[in-house]
C-alpha cells in the first residue's frame, strides 16, 4: 500500500483555516458600518413610549370593523385590487414580449456562421436587455409614486407602474426562459431560412409554453400583492383604503383589510397554484 | 408525456378546445379589469395628456448633480444599503431555527404551526410591517431593518425549511445508525447539503430586499425612499431624479456583488 | 459472543420476505464473508446486524446486549460500537475527506465538540492515520465531490476504521474497486479488525476474494443461511447452487493474487481456489 509521505507540519493545520478565518474578519469589517448606518439599536424597541404606542394600537384593532358602508367600501376595493393586478399585468406581457423577443440570443439569424450583421444584431440584443434592466431595476412602488404625481390619485397609475415594472421582469424570464429550452428546433428552422416569428412560435414556444404560463400566473399573483402596496402611496385598492384607515389610527378598520388582503392573498395563491397545475 | 405539437406530415397543430376556451375567458377577464377600472383611457392617451406628461418627464432632467446633494444622496444610499444587509442577514438569523419545525423534523403538529407562522410573516407586504415598526420604533431606518427581516425571516423560514424537507435522507440515517445524537448528524449530514442553497436563497433575497429597502422609506424608514417619498411631495424633481438614479445604481451593484458571491461560496460542483 | 441471531425473519414493508429463520452466531474477533446472488438478503442481514433493522421474527443479540429490548441512550451507545461500511457511501459531496472520516467517532463525542471540528477538524492525525491505511493519505482536505467512485467508497471504510468500532459489518465494500485494489483494501479491513480485535462480517459479491480473506463462509439465498461453513469446506457444487440465478456461474473478482501461487487466469472457481 502507497504510503503517501505528509509532513508532519503539514498535519497540524487545517488549510482551509485561514480563508475561513479571514472571510470571518472580513465579514464582521464590513458588519460594524452596516449596523451604523442603519442606525440599529434594537433595545430602543423595548423603551416605554415605542411600547404604549403599539399597544394602544394593537388594542384597536380587535374587533375589526363591520360597518356594512366600509364592508361596501372594502369589496368595491378588493376588486378594484384584483382588476389593478390584472390589466397591469396584461400590459406588462404587452411590453415584455417584443422586448424578449429581441432579446432571445437563440432567435439570433446573425448569429448562425456567424454570418452578416452580427454586431449590430449584438448591439439590438443588448440594447433591449438594457431597457429591460432599466425598466425592472426601479420597483414599480417607486413607479407608482412617480406616477401617482404625474397622472393623479387612482389605479390609472398603479397600472401603468405595473405595466413598465412587471414588463421589465417578465420580459427578462421569458427570455431566460427561451434559452434555457431546447433551442435546437428554432436553430434548425433559422438555419432553413425561416423569419424569426415562425422561429420562436414553431421552434421556442412549445417547448417553453408551460413554463412561460405558469409563470406568468405565478407574476400574477405577485402583482396582486404589489397593487396593495402602491394603493399606499395613492394608486387606489386595498392599498390606499389601507393607508387612510392607519392614518386615522383606526385599528378596527385597518385590521379588516388585513384579514381581507390575507385572504385576497390565500385565493391568489390558490387560482395560481391550481391553474399551474393545469398547465403542466 | 406532452403530445407532439406538429404531426409529421407537416399539418399545422390543432389548438384543442379547451385551450381555446381558456384563451377566450382570458382575453375576457384583462377587457373587464380594464373597464372596471373606469379609468379614462381616452383621456389618459389624448395629446393634451400626452403633452402634460411630456412636460412632466423633462422636468426631472437634468438631474440635481450638485456636490452637497450628491454627499446627501450618497449618505441615504449607504443607509438604504445597510437597512437591506442587516435585515436580511437577521431574516437568515430567524429562518434557520424556524426553518426546522417547518421541514417536519419534530412532528406534524410543530410544522403547521411553524408554517403558519411562516405564512403570516410572508403574506403581509413589507410596507404594511414597515407602517407597523414605524409606531413602534419610530421613525428611521430601524423600523425599515425590522419590516424587511420580519418579512423575509417568513419568505427565507418557508424556502429552508422545503430544503430540509427535500434532502435525501441517507446521509443523516447512516450516522444516527452509527450511533450519532440528532445535533451531531444534522451537522454533518444536512447541513453541508442544504448550506449552499440556503445561502443562495439569502443572496437572492438580498437582491430583492435593495429594492424594497428603498421604497420602505416612502412610510418613514429612512434612506433614499424616504429622500424620494420628500423631493417628489414638493414638486422637485430634478432632485428625485438624482434619487431614482442613486437607487438603480444601488440596485445593480447588489445585483452583481450578490453574483459574485454566489460564485465564490456556492461553486458549481464537478 | 460478537452476535447472535436466532430464527430471525423480516419481511418488508413491501410484502417480500427478505429473511428467513436465520439463525448466525460469532465469537469475538471472528472474521466471516457473507457470500449470494445479489437479492439474496446480504444487505438486509448486515443492517440486522447494525441494529438499523429490526426483524419482525427471531431474536437479535449484538455484543451481549438485546438491541431492541434497550432504552434510547443505551442503544445509541451500541450503535457507536458497530461500525458500517455501506455500500454507496452516504457522504454529502460537499463535505471535505477529513470531516467525512471525522465523522466516525460522532457516537461518541458531545455535540458540542461535533459541532466545534465541523469549524476546525479536531483530529486531524487520526483522520490521516485512518486513510493512509487506505493509501488516501494525501487526500485529507479534498473535497468529497472531487473523488473518484473506488476512492470515496475507500472513505466510507477509512470511516469506520476511525471508528474502530468493536463490530464491523461490510456491505460490498470493495465493489467500486479494481481487482488489485480491491485486494490490497481488504488487506487493510482484515488488519485493521485483528489489530483492534474486532469482528468482521463482509457481503462480498466475489467469491474468490472471500474465500481468500475470510476462514469462515456463509451463503446465502433467498432469504435463507443455505450453508455456515470454514472457507476450506466450501465446495465448487455448493457455490453454483446460490448462484442459480446468475447461470450458476459464481462470480469472480477477476485475477486472484496470492503471495504464494502464480497468479490464476482462468475465470472458474477451481482456478479460484488455488
Amino acid at each position: 500500500m502507497t504510503q503517501a509521505t505528509a509532513s508532519a507540519a503539514a498535519l497540524a493545520r487545517d488549510p482551509a483555516w485561514h480563508g475561513r478565518i479571514g472571510g470571518f474578519i472580513a465579514f464582521l469589517v464590513v458588519l460594524w458600518p452596516l449596523l451604523a448606518w442603519s442606525e440599529f439599536r434594537p433595545w430602543l424597541l423595548f423603551d416605554s413610549q415605542g411600547l404604549a404606542a403599539m399597544r394602544g394600537f394593537l388594542a384597536g384593532f380587535l374587533p375589526p370593523s363591520t360597518a356594512p358602508d366600509f364592508l361596501a367600501l372594502l369589496a368595491r376595493s378588493t376588486l378594484e385590487t384584483l382588476a389593478m393586478a390584472t390589466a397591469g399585468m396584461a400590459l406588462a406581457f404587452v411590453l415584455a414580449a417584443p422586448l424578449a423577443f429581441v432579446a432571445t440570443r437563440a432567435l439570433s439569424i446573425s448569429r448562425i456562421g456567424p454570418g452578416p450583421g452580427v454586431w449590430r444584431a449584438a448591439i439590438v440584443r443588448q440594447s433591449s436587455r438594457f431597457v429591460l434592466m432599466v425598466l425592472r431595476a426601479v420597483p414599480e412602488v417607486v413607479w407608482a409614486l412617480v406616477l401617482v404625481r404625474a397622472l393623479g390619485l387612482g389605479p390609472g397609475a398603479g397600472v401603468l407602474a405595473l405595466g413598465i415594472a412587471y414588463g421589465g421582469l417578465l420580459g427578462k424570464v421569458y427570455s431566460e426562459i427561451l434559452e434555457s429550452t431546447d433551442t435546437q428546433p428554432a436553430r434548425a428552422l433559422l438555419e432553413a431560412g425561416s423569419g424569426r416569428l415562425a422561429a420562436l412560435l414553431y421552434g421556442l414556444v412549445p417547448g417553453a409554453a408551460q413554463e412561460l404560463a405558469s409563470y406568468t400566473v405565478y407574476r400574477w399573483e405577485c402583482a396582486v400583492r404589489a397593487s396593495v402596496v402602491m394603493g399606499f402611496v395613492g394608486a387606489g385598492g386595498l392599498g390606499q383604503l389601507m393607508d387612510q384607515s392607519m392614518k386615522m389610527l383606526n385599528g378596527g378598520e385597518a385590521s379588516a383589510i388585513l384579514l381581507t388582503f390575507l385572504v385576497l392573498v390565500l385565493l391568489a395563491d390558490g387560482i395560481s397554484a391550481a391553474l399551474r397545475k393545469a398547465l403542466a | 408525456m406532452t403530445t407532439p405539437q406538429t404531426t409529421f406530415d407537416g399539418r399545422a397543430w390543432s389548438p384543442c378546445l379547451a385551450c381555446l376556451a381558456g384563451a377566450l375567458g382570458l382575453l375576457a377577464v384583462v377587457v373587464a379589469s380594464f373597464v372596471y377600472l373606469s379609468v379614462s383611457w381616452g383621456d389618459l392617451v389624448s395629446m393634451e395628456s400626452m403633452r402634460l406628461m411630456g412636460r412632466f418627464i423633462a422636468e426631472f432632467f437634468p438631474p440635481d448633480l450638485s456636490a452637497s446633494f450628491l454627499a446627501r444622496t450618497a449618505e441615504a444610499s449607504l443607509q438604504t444599503l445597510a437597512v437591506s444587509s442587516i435585515g436580511t442577514l437577521l431574516a437568515a438569523l430567524v429562518a434557520m431555527p424556524l426553518a426546522l419545525p417547518a421541514s417536519g423534523r419534530f412532528g406534524r403538529l410543530s410544522r403547521a404551526a411553524s408554517r403558519l407562522l411562516l405564512n403570516v410573516l410572508r403574506s403581509v407586504p413589507e410596507l404594511v410591517w414597515a407602517t407597523l415598526m414605524v409606531l413602534a420604533a419610530g421613525l428611521g431606518p430601524m423600523a425599515g431593518t425590522l419590516a424587511l427581516a420580519v418579512h423575509t425571516a417568513g419568505v427565507l423560514g418557508r424556502l429552508f425549511g422545503e430544503t430540509l424537507e427535500n434532502l435525501p435522507p441517507t446521509a443523516e440515517r447512516a450516522l444516527r445508525e452509527a450511533g450519532a445524537g440528532p445535533v451531531a448528524a444534522f451537522g454533518y449530514a444536512n447541513l453541508p447539503l442544504a448550506a449552499p442553497q440556503w445561502l443562495g436563497y439569502a443572496l437572492y433575497r438580498w437582491e430583492m430586499n435593495i429594492r424594497m429597502a428603498a421604497v420602505l422609506g416612502f412610510v418613514g424608514a429612512g434612506g433614499l425612499g424616504q429622500m424620494l417619498y420628500f423631493h417628489l411631495s414638493l414638486f422637485q424633481q430634478a432632485q428625485a431624479m438624482t434619487v431614482l438614479l442613486a437607487m438603480f445604481v444601488l440596485v445593480v451593484g447588489v445585483d452583481a456583488a450578490s453574483g459574485w458571491l454566489r460564485q465564490r461560496l456556492t461553486p458549481a460542483r464537478g | 459472543m460478537a452476535f447472535a441471531l436466532a430464527g430471525c425473519g423480516l419481511v418488508h414493508a413491501n410484502g417480500h420476505r427478505a429473511l428467513e429463520q436465520v439463525s448466525l452466531a460469532a465469537a469475538q474477533g471472528e472474521r466471516l464473508a457473507v457470500i449470494g446472488a445479489s437479492g439474496a438478503g446480504k444487505t438486509t442481514l448486515l443492517r440486522v446486524l447494525g441494529a438499523s433493522l429490526r426483524p419482525g421474527e427471531g431474536e437479535v443479540e449484538l455484543l451481549a446486549s438485546a438491541p431492541w429490548r434497550l432504552a434510547p441512550a443505551p442503544l445509541k451507545r451500541l450503535r457507536a460500537r458497530i461500525g458500517t461500511i455501506h455500500q454507496q457511501p452516504p457522504i454529502p459531496p460537499r463535505l471535505r475527506v477529513v470531516t467525512a472520516v471525522l465523522a466516525g467517532r460522532l457516537g461518541r463525542w458531545p455535540p458540542w465538540r461535533a459541532l466545534a471540528s465541523l469549524v476546525y477538524p479536531a483530529d486531524m492525525a487520526g483522520a490521516h492515520a485512518a486513510l493512509a491505511q487506505l493509501g488516501l493519505g494525501d487526500r485529507l482536505f479534498d473535497r468529497c465531490d472531487r473523488l473518484s467512485g473506488g476512492q470515496l467508497q475507500r472513505v466510507g471504510i477509512a470511516r469506520v476504521l476511525y471508528q474502530q468500532p468493536a463490530l464491523m459489518l461490510a456491505d460490498e465494500p470493495v465493489s467500486s474497486l479494481d481487482p488489485t485494489l480491491a485486494d490490497q483494501t481488504l488487506a487493510a479491513l482484515v488488519a485493521a479488525s485483528e489489530r483492534d480485535g474486532a469482528t468482521l462480517v463482509a457481503s462480498l459479491h466475489a467469491v474468490d476474494l472471500a474465500l481468500k480473506w475470510f476462514p469462515r463462509i456463509v451463503g446465502m439465498r433467498s432469504g435463507r443461511v443455505v450453508f455456515d461453513l470454514p472457507a476450506g469446506s466450501v465446495t465448487p457444487e455448493m457455490l453454483s447452487a446460490l448462484y442459480t440465478s446468475e447461470g450458476g456461474v459464481p462470480p469472480v473478482h477477476g485475477i486472484a493474487l496470492h503471495a504464494d501461487d502464480a497468479p490464476v487466469a482462468s475465470a472458474t472457481l477451481q482456478a479460484a481456489r488455488l
